[in-house]
């Protein structure tokens, strides 16, 4: 059981990732959208698990994004500051009750999980932008781009978890 | 003392986090100011070839749009040939040659960014090295700046980092290529021209004779709207490029075998002052 869910998060990682490169970043949307669907990792990811290893773990995934990307560490420090915010994040989503060994995201209803993965990705997208563009006097266009990238993130990140989904019994 | 250790493991995720923030900022920019930080980039092995195995299969799609953009400049510099009758007859003495060209094709390339790389599939072995210019068949592409065995990256003239030396065409009136507008991704601008130039829209810009990178009389492309800065003394004008941004495939660089000496005599010049 342990070793399929270590198999299954190693296959996420490679797989996320090389979707991300090789597919999502060359998609130029309207010329400038490339949707971050690297973030789903940080969604999928076991909820009790060591948190140090899950930093490190989205560090990493974020830097090899970067490497493969040519954006020096940016994608890299927003991963990593949305895996910091995590559980603060699963905290105000879901209550309190995420803390029971029993919780499971599909148990939880639609509008949590949607509210979840849409604040992983408006914090990451905010992060990701100012680092990017790094200057105030353009704070419209962070804005901007964290609006319209954010939304087709979503949307499509929405796809991906509906397709691949656990089979509900 | 235990109050420390205490402390630490209390927040251990917190200072975790906070290391690898500072390291990622850092990592950020200590390029800003310089080059590209050296093992963070696309030109190492493992990348460059996953991307040289993802554009064997792309490169299949647009064969036919390519071959025709080749065909068309051989048929331009056929021409030029043709009308040159006395480059015929000459042999070129390859001692004497300023510039050499060596061939490539770009694996992956990004234009949606704030600073824009692409990367290309020759390397050090191919004799490429930092500082030299990448040009297409219609106009400019940018500058090499990071290079590993078998694979480089390209400074896209599509970053703001990126400052080049420009001219009008049939005039020596240069300035710097800049891309201050970072969202049109077909349109560089051009700065520092001097207000007392005439200009007319759709004036031909190319690349001028200071730079050290590339060779003068590069096409870049066309003079699009052009306007007075705040300063009121020079023109700030919008370039549109010739090259197709979003659609590169085979790329020409070029090694400036001068360019050694030009950098040595400057910077003794400088010294001496």
């Amino acid at each position: 059981m342990i070793n399929s869910a270590l198999f299954y998060n190693v296959l996420r990682f490679i797989l996320l990732i090389l979707v991300q490169v090789l597919v999502f970043n060359n998609l130029n949307f309207f010329g400038y959208i490339n949707p971050m669907v690297y973030i789903l990792f940080l969604y999928w990811y076991p909820i009790k698990q060591n948190r140090t290893t899950f930093i490190i773990l989205c560090f990493f995934l974020g830097l090899f994004v970067d490497i493969f990307s040519d954006t020096l560490a940016i994608n890299a420090a927003a991963s990593v500051t949305i895996a910091y915010l995590r559980p603060t994040i699963m905290r105000f989503v879901f209550g309190v009750n995420f803390e029971f060994q029993s919780f499971k995201l599909n148990n939880s209803t639609k509008a949590q999980q949607f509210t979840f993965l849409a604040l992983l990705i408006i914090i990451h997208h905010l992060v990701y932008f100012t680092l990017e563009i790094f200057n105030f006097s353009n704070s419209l266009l962070i804005l901007q781009k964290t609006f319209t990238v954010g939304i087709t993130t979503l949307i499509l990140c929405i796809l991906f978890s509906t397709l691949f989904s656990s089979k509900k019994e | 003392m235990q109050q420390i250790i205490s402390f630490l493991i209390k927040y251990k995720t917190f200072l975790l986090y906070l290391f690898l923030l500072l390291l990622s900022v850092i990592f950020t920019f200590q390029s800003h100011s310089y080059h590209q930080s050296k093992f963070l980039n696309s030109s190492n092995y493992i990348v460059g070839s996953i991307y040289s195995f993802s554009d064997n299969i792309t490169s299949y799609f647009n064969l036919r749009e390519e071959n025709n953009s080749l065909v068309e400049e051989n048929k331009n510099l056929r021409k030029k040939l043709f009308n040159n009758t006395h480059f015929l007859e000459s042999t070129i003495d390859t001692s004497a040659v300023d510039y050499e060209v060596v061939r490539g094709r770009v694996i992956n390339n990004s234009y949606a960014d704030q600073r824009n790389y692409v990367t290309i599939n020759k390397g050090e072995n191919d004799g490429i090295a930092q500082d030299m210019g990448v040009i297409t068949d219609k106009g400019i592409l940018g500058i090499v700046e990071n290079t590993s065995n078998n694979f480089s990256t390209v400074q896209s003239i599509l970053s703001d980092k990126s400052n080049i030396n420009a001219k009008i065409k049939n005039s020596n009136h240069f300035g710097s290529l800049v891309w201050s507008n970072t969202q049109d991704y077909n349109v560089v601008q051009l700065i520092d021209i001097p207000r007392l130039v005439t200009l007319t829209i759709g004036d031909t810009i190319v690349t001028g004779a200071m730079s050290s990178i590339f060779p003068e009389n590069i096409p870049i492309g066309t003079i699009k709207k052009f306007d007075l800065d705040n300063s009121k003394s020079f023109y700030f004008i919008d370039v549109e490029l010739f090259n197709d941004m979003t659609n590169i495939g085979n790329i020409y660089i070029i090694k400036n075998l001068n360019r050694k000496e030009v950098l040595q005599l400057e910077a003794e010049t400088e010294a001496n002052d």
